[in-house]
């Protein structure tokens, strides 16, 4: 958590956009934010708010037709946005490491996982085999791999669903990266694995320094292990700060909603809080703030004007509440909001 | 059949046979493989109450639910759905009048769905098959009101299931499910492959729906903070077993059992108390060959000899049962959980 230090990744104004035949779609709309060194940036929001797409931009691996249309990201002041294939391919693997929901998808089920984590070694040190060997079990070991010596040379289906996610974090760490970003890396797993998935990426960002972006849609996973938070709305970024200002302290409406449908212990309520509607779909954006149609503070100025970031709280909001001129006159929700 | 027994199970098994082929097993001299998902669980369900099902994947919850509701035949155990012997009804026949009583949605509402059908004559099937319709009128109108009771239009019987989100989708799986007009409900996951914010639309409206229909449920789910919602009692399934059963409130506040405990303490804390999520000891044991005694034994920070050897049967406790040769023995301590409300 070194906020001061000079931020290890820098995204400006990114833009992601997919060319289809009835006109193009802007996924990713104006997104920028830092992390520092030693620094999780929590980025959470609903399924297709665009935080894979901002993920994948960022470790070059969006899947044609989506491109980047506009924006910069750089890694260590470095542009990385608009390097050739092989070139970023070779950052991939030894300063950003990607870990995904699915540890299958990173895992070779025809090799073992000592042949893979050697492989990944092999490519980006310059270390013999039996080197690259004594690092990988090394690998395994730091991350809670019990029996190590006897698994290594195991086949990805001999690991239980934690295991191999662990695998695929050994692998994603080979180098020594300098940013992991995580989409959804714990998903899939059980909460009691989910736990120790988390306690083994805190101790990384720790030990080494490294920065982590945690892409999720689990606000108990953020709460643990993010020091900022990002939160995404169709495709923009509309809340931005600590961690502990976004869960307890929400300025934006949309974020608020959303921490008040996250069911808790301790307070037991005849209904829980619910935003009614759902997210646009990407080609029916509305004018003015994307998130009118279902916030009841909008006012007139909310159906023409698009908020950008501003000033909230200790955070940052896009939301024209937090504006000296405010909403304008309320405008009503229509009655016929339709449910998600 | 105790009374105000709505839903009775007893003793309930399913196994399955995961072995290789016979001549693989043969060549390799491989042993017979038996998956024990469900290994002889009791439950009571009062009429009206939502009972709720949790654990670790591969727990055995979805086998219970598809067990209840006939998806599978039982290995062994009974199960009674108001005085009916479920069994004993399969063979006279008398099958489909309890099938339309009883009906379930799953987690996956894009594979459940079919994606060929409008949506109206997905939800008009039950209908349709049960008879439950005097006209073409009349079956329009009921389909028609079931797409208002969860908040569809009748408008958005022509489109087809892909037209609609997730939420919209799980929607027209809860509506379809109510279109034989049933009395119970097994929900295996209902929420799990939803986003938070529509997760509350959804919890929200089976809970309308529960007042105003009268509807009992059996509920699955791994999330904690979603089960502590919407149950009256709660059960904590490991390996193929109940290990407790309470009321909701005394299950949460008063957890007995190691395992419970250790399940409550991996509860994310969105209050940012600092309290740490305990990492976990280990992982479920292979349900291939579970521990001996109490399977919970290998990860059990109370385990004695005694727990290795003998299964501990389910005892009542505080209006509820739990299977704990410690908690019998009276050698884990029972205490309150405090939990902060939030905000
Ligand atoms: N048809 C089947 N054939 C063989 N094994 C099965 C079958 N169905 C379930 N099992 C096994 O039975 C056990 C219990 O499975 P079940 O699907 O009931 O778990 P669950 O508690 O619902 O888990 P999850 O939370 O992952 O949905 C598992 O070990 C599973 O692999
Ligand atoms: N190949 C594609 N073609 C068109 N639209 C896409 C494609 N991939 C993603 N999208 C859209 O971009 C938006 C953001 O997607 P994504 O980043 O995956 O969301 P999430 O926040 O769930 O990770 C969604 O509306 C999605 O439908
Ligand atoms: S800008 Fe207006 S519509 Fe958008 S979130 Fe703020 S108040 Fe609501
Ligand atoms: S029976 Fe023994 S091993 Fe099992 S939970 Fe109780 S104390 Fe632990
Ligand atoms: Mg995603
Ligand atoms: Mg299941």
């Amino acid at each position: 958590m070194a906020t001061n230090n000079p931020p290890l990744l820098e995204v400006r104004n990114l833009r992601v956009e997919f060319p289809t035949r009835r006109g193009t779609l802007l996924a990713v709309d104006d997104v920028s934010f830092d992390i520092a060194p030693g620094e999780v940036l929590g980025v959470v929001g609903e399924s297709g708010a665009g935080k894979s797409l901002t993920g994948n931009a960022i470790i070059g691996l969006l899947e044609p037709p989506g491109r980047i249309a506009a924006g910069e990201i750089r890694l260590e002041g470095k542009r990385i946005d608009n390097l050739p294939y092989e070139e970023m391919r070779k950052i991939r693997g030894a300063r950003i490491g990607a870990i995904f929901q699915d540890p299958l998808t990173s895992l070779n089920p025809l090799y073992s996982v000592s042949h893979q984590l050697v492989e990944t070694i092999q490519t980006h040190l310059p270390l013999s085999a039996s080197a690259a060997r004594a690092r990988a079990l090394e690998l395994l070991k730091e991350v809670g791999i019990p029996g190590a010596e006897e698994r290594i040379d195991h086949y990805p289906h001999q690991f239980s669903g934690g295991m191999r996610q662990r695998v695929v974090i050994a692998l994603a760490l080979c180098a020594g990266p300098r940013l992991i970003v995580a989409d959804e890396p714990t998903t899939a797993l059980d909460v009691s694995i989910q736990a120790q998935i988390i306690a083994l990426l805190k101790k990384l960002c720790r030990e080494h320094g490294t920065a982590v972006m945690l892409v999720t849609h689990d606000m108990g996973v953020i709460a643990e292990t993010a020091d900022r938070v990002a939160v995404m709305y169709a495709g923009r970024i509309v809340e931005v700060g600590p961690v502990r200002d976004v869960i307890k302290h929400a300025q934006h409406p949309y974020t608020k909603g959303l921490m008040g449908s996250i069911p808790s212990l301790g307070v037991r309520t005849e209904r829980l809080t619910q935003i009614d509607g759902s997210m646009p779909r990407l080609t029916a954006i509305p004018k003015g703030c994307a998130f009118n149609p279902r916030c009841t503070a909008r006012g007139e100025r909310c159906l023409v004007e698009r908020p950008d970031l501003m000033p909230a709280g200790a955070s940052r909001a896009a939301c024209w509440l937090h504006d000296a001129r405010g909403v304008g006159a309320p405008v009503p929700l229509a009655r016929e909001t339709v449910n998600a | 059949m105790p009374e105000g027994s709505y839903v009775h199970i007893e003793g309930l098994k399913r196994y399955f046979d995961v072995s290789a082929p016979w001549l693989v097993r043969k060549l390799e001299r491989r042993p017979r493989q038996i998956v024990q998902a469900v290994d002889g669980i009791d439950i009571e369900i009062a009429k009206g109450e939502t009972f709720s099902l949790v654990g670790e994947s591969g727990c055995g919850k979805s086998t219970v639910a598809r067990l209840v509701v006939g998806l599978y035949p039982p290995t062994d155990g009974r199960i009674e759905f108001d005085g009916n012997n479920m069994a004993t009804r399969r063979k006279q026949g008398a099958h489909s009048t309890l099938r339309r009583r009883m009906q379930m949605i799953f987690q996956d509402p894009f594979a459940s769905l079919n994606p060929r059908w409008r949506v109206f004559d997905i939800i008009a099937e039950p209908i349709r098959a049960f008879g439950l319709s005097k006209d073409k009128a009349d079956l329009e109108k009921q389909v028609g009101d079931l797409l208002e009771q969860v908040k569809l239009t009748p408008a958005d019987g022509r489109k087809y299931p892909h037209e609609f989100s997730g939420g919209q989708r799980q929607r027209i799986s809860i509506a379809r499910a109510l279109a034989s007009q049933p009395e119970f409900l097994v929900c295996d996951e209902p929420t799990s492959a939803l986003d938070v914010s529509v997760q509350a639309q959804i919890l929200n409206l089976m809970m309308d729906l529960q007042r105003r229909l009268k509807l009992t449920y059996l509920f699955i789910s791994h999330n904690l903070a979603v089960v502590y919602h919407i149950s009256t009692r709660v059960g904590v399934m490991y390996l193929g077993r109940l290990v407790e059963q309470a009321p909701t409130d005394t299950l949460f506040r008063r957890p007995k059992h190691p395992y419970t405990r250790m399940l409550l303490d991996t509860i994310p804390d969105l209050d940012m108390t600092g309290r740490q999520r305990a990492p976990v000891a280990g992982e479920v044991p292979s349900p291939l060959n579970p521990p001996s005694g109490c399977s919970f034994h290998p990860r059990c920070p109370f385990a004695n000899e005694r727990c290795k050897v003998e299964r501990p049967k389910a005892l009542p406790i505080e209006g509820g049962t739990v299977a704990c040769h410690g908690i019998e023995e009276g050698r884990i301590p029972i205490e309150d959980r405090s939990y902060t409300a939030r905000g």
